[in-house]
């Protein structure tokens, strides 16, 4: 059948990341899964916490802490044997709606993004949406260039095992 | 630190003109002078270097000066630059999502087989 060419692994498994403005960014990917299994996975921190640090980077987290409904704050803390000291991630959440969107702030800089994932079930698939707003152009360009120039170990790594899986 | 909006706005300028864009075409075929290019387009050679100033400026086109002769070439450092920046943010995010395809899948399995033993 036709249709079902649609759901194959190769165009639902892309993860696809764009700029859309001078402060926003976007990264989606389709998840074969129902929107509340894939909410539980991004929700519940010992879940979370299974696949947010990407093996790859060589990074490991040391705490996680999520108060995750609305007005409550997490703090994730990293460490990586390239960094002397372990770096810590915090911030509250804006909105915490089960099943369709989380919103997050990200606080460890004053020039942080607002970070928006929203969760929409299709045909027992959930498309993922992660929007990340900047308070200003500039920002955006700094974290760009701290995410690309700034952890260029984490990034080394990342690139080697991508380039063997390849 | 380069900022992004000014840089884009200066390569659409840059790109917004028809015979600056067949200047691009031109050099993505093979390197040429600035006497050349003024010959092709029909233009004066201070009309050609203006053109050409304009793209250098934008990063899409480098220029070196052997001699008595400019020689101008495509320059592609910027657009590798940024396609280079989205490649290695897909990257993490792929892992990210990747890791998290497969503990969906396990939960959704995992769900599956919890509902069986219940109606049993």
């Amino acid at each position: 059948m036709p249709n079902e060419k649609e759901g194959s692994s190769a165009a639902m498994n892309r993860t696809d990341v764009k700029r859309k403005s001078d402060r926003e960014l976007i990264v989606t990917r389709t998840f074969d899964a129902p929107v509340h299994i894939v909410f539980e996975a991004w929700s519940k921190p010992e879940l979370f916490k299974l696949w947010w640090v990407p093996k790859s980077a060589g990074m490991s987290l040391v705490s996680c802490d999520m108060d995750i409904r609305t007005g409550g704050t997490y703090r994730l803390v990293f460490s990586h044997p390239a960094f002397d000291q372990p770096m810590a991630f915090f911030g509250t959440y804006k909105e915490v709606t089960p099943h369709k969107r989380l919103v997050w702030t990200n606080e460890e800089s004053d020039q942080g993004a607002v970070t928006t994932v929203t969760f929409e079930e299709k045909a027992g698939k959930t498309l993922v949406t992660l929007h990340e707003l900047y308070p200003t152009e500039a920002a955006l360009d700094e974290a760009l260039a701290g995410s690309a120039e700034g952890l260029p170990e984490q990034f080394a790594q990342l690139d080697e095992l991508l380039a063997e899986r390849s | 630190m380069v900022h992004y909006q000014a840089r884009l706005d200066t390569t659409f300028a840059a790109l917004s003109d028809v015979t600056r864009r067949g200047v691009l075409e031109q050099l993505g075929g093979s390197d040429a002078s600035i006497t050349d290019l003024a010959q092709r387009f029909h233009m004066t050679l201070t009309g050609m270097k203006k053109h050409v100033s304009i793209l250098e400026q934008a990063g899409l086109v480098t220029t070196e000066k052997v001699g008595r002769t400019r020689t101008c070439k495509l320059g592609l450092r910027r657009l590798e630059e940024e396609a280079a920046w989205i490649e290695r943010h897909r990257q993490l995010w792929s892992a990210r999502f990747d890791a998290l395809d497969e503990l969906v899948e396990h939960l959704k399995r995992k769900e599956k087989a919890d509902a069986k033993r219940k109606r049993r």
